[in-house]
């Protein structure tokens, strides 16, 4: 692999509205320290993609974001969600993954019924109004464009899905809780090209209501959906920049290598 | 020799190992379906036992060994529930774990025999309980135990990790994941677990000579009152069960029949343990069916 200097960076500062901001986060499990000092202001209702190549740390960082690393490493620094810290280990991580849902690599729907798959973390979470669940389970799956197709079959398991259809009841799952950032770990990396069309066009509807965080390895797809575009190379954040101006005109020598197959 | 020729000759090897294992179940089960079926009559399951005559039965043995196992599962599965959740959810990989492991399959390798001495000094004598239902119980928990929270635990370890995560991703806490999502995904494993211990419970014999007893007192079946001596219910009465019956026609039984009832028990011991199994494992897959939503 060739050598890049790592302090060569550049990350611009967007300036919007912002809906999370990370201030010097490092990950580290034990004394491996895989994710140094990154900074970065993520705009509201935008989407923003996180590339780069295995191993870069896209898909730790992006778990700092909910507190997914909790049991699984340390992490330093700060990460501000509307003027509170989100890595202080003092609030409440429950009540935090409520506003900022996740979407895993994998499509991974509950042993249960379509309807229990969507509903069963808000009953948990103390909804028991029938009407408004219903509203939710609606209005969720409609979000995701899954409605017509299991509008029929609603408390059939949702294990009988498809690849692609499960994906977007996860994502669907994750949109009924209502929260504010979705974050989203290579969701269609599991999925054939026709399915990822399809999800595409879902998260870009979605960013109208939504935030969202993508790691992809793919840079079409990037490219494609993405309003922002952050580069990572083993753990340190080289580029962030509008998604045109990384895939056009990047400033970092390191990003050119990677976005045009030049890399490693 | 070549790749097809040695995949024939493995091929065949393993076939002919999994014919001798299949032969030997048939042969051992249809011996003693085919020595005892011909013994099993409405008789025979009804009546009492009889000490010194023929034509006795084998009522309140099939009785004892029922309430016995049912007894030692409403002791065994919470306990072994509780420790398999904590096992597969909540132990942090460490020596203390570790230590705790080894333990299981420590006391997983114990004879039974030692178990039911171990129960009889402890229990029968010095807690005083007597030969009895109790004592038999707890001895055969001791016994239990260590499969069964084995098995729950690995049942819960099959459960991806991804749903996990998913769990925790929606702000669920690590019981309301554990408790909602992780344990009816893994219940048919579960179920399996308890159908295992159920039949090694119902077939026990060593370890209930010296805590449940050898005798089976006459009791009223229609008295539901636990605390009675003569309820069929009382955990605290002896109660000789179906395989000690057996073992104890074989060694002591005077009774002209002895080897006639002994093969009518067998068998139905061993019709109880099929039915139990099928049973148990029809009622798993109808829960999994109806919690998962499966067709």
């Amino acid at each position: 692999m060739k050598n890049y200097n790592l302090d060569e960076t550049y990350i611009i500062n967007p300036q919007k509205e912002s809906a999370l901001s990370a201030k010097q986060v490092t990950v580290s499990y034990g004394t491996n320290h895989v994710i140094h000092a990154a900074d970065l202001n993520f705009p509201r209702y935008k989407i923003t993609s996180l590339i780069g190549a295995s191993g870069s740390g896209k898909s730790t960082y992006l778990r700092c974001f909910n507190r997914m690393n909790d049991k699984i490493a340390t992490v330093g620094g700060q990460i501000m969600y509307r003027d509170t810290d989100i890595n202080n280990p003092k609030i409440n991580v429950y009540e935090l993954r409520r506003h900022i849902g996740m979407v895993f690599q994998r499509p991974n729907p509950f042993a249960k019924s379509i309807r229990e798959n969507l509903t069963f973390a808000l009953k948990k979470n103390g909804m028991t109004d029938k009407d408004e669940l219903e509203m939710r389970l609606e209005t969720s799956l409609k979000g995701v464009a899954l409605w017509d197709e299991v509008k029929d079959k609603l408390d059939q398991s949702a294990l009988a899905l498809s690849g692609g259809q499960a994906q977007r009841l996860c994502i669907a799952r994750s949109i009924a809780m209502q929260p504010d950032i979705l974050l989203l770990d290579e969701p269609a990396s599991a999925l054939d090209p026709i399915s990822t069309a399809k999800l595409e066009e879902t998260l870009k509807t979605l960013s109208d209501q939504f935030s969202i965080i993508i790691v992809t390895h793919n840079m079409q797809q990037a490219s494609r959906i993405s309003n922002y575009t952050a580069f990572l190379h083993m753990g340190h954040v080289i580029e962030y920049d509008e998604t045109e101006n990384v895939f056009t005109n990047p400033h970092v020598r390191a990003t050119e290598d990677y976005i045009s197959g030049n890399f490693g | 020799m070549n790749p097809k020729r040695s995949n024939q000759i493995a091929t065949g090897t393993i076939f002919g190992l999994v014919v001798i294992v299949v032969l030997i179940l048939i042969g051992l089960i249809g011996y003693i379906l085919f020595n005892g079926v011909p013994n099993i009559s409405w008789h025979f399951i009804t009546a009492e036992a009889q000490a010194f005559s023929a034509g006795g039965g084998i009522r309140d043995q099939l009785f004892n060994s029922l309430y016995l196992l049912i007894l030692t599962l409403l002791i065994s599965f919470p306990i072994a529930l509780g420790a398999g959740i904590y096992l597969s959810e909540y132990a942090s990989d460490n020596w203390i774990t570790n230590v705790i492991r080894t333990m299981i399959e420590v006391l997983s390798s114990l004879p039974s025999v030692v178990v039911g001495l171990f129960g009889y000094l402890l229990f029968v004598i010095k807690f005083g309980f007597g030969f009895s239902i109790l004592a038999g119980a707890i001895a055969l928990t001791f016994f239990n135990l260590p499969l069964l929270t084995r098995q729950i635990e690995e049942s819960l370890r099959t459960v991806p990790n991804l749903q996990r995560e998913a769990g925790m991703s929606l702000g669920l806490s690590s019981w309301k994941t554990v408790t909602g999502i992780i344990l009816p995904a893994a219940l048919p494993g579960i179920i399996t677990g308890i159908i295992l211990c159920a039949g090694r419970v119902f077939g026990e014999a060593a370890a209930l000579i010296y805590t449940a007893g050898q005798s089976a007192p006459v009791v009223d079946y229609l008295n539901f009152n636990p605390l009675s001596p003569t309820s069929f219910l009382n955990p605290m009465r002896p109660a000789e069960t179906l395989a000690v019956h057996i073992w104890k026609l074989n060694t002591e039984g005077v009774t002209p029949d002895a080897h006639q009832i002994s093969s009518g028990a067998s068998a139905v011991l061993i019709i109880v343990i099929l039915i139990f199994n099928l049973g148990a494992r029809a009622l798993g897959s109808y829960t999994y069916r109806k919690m998962t939503a499966t067709k």
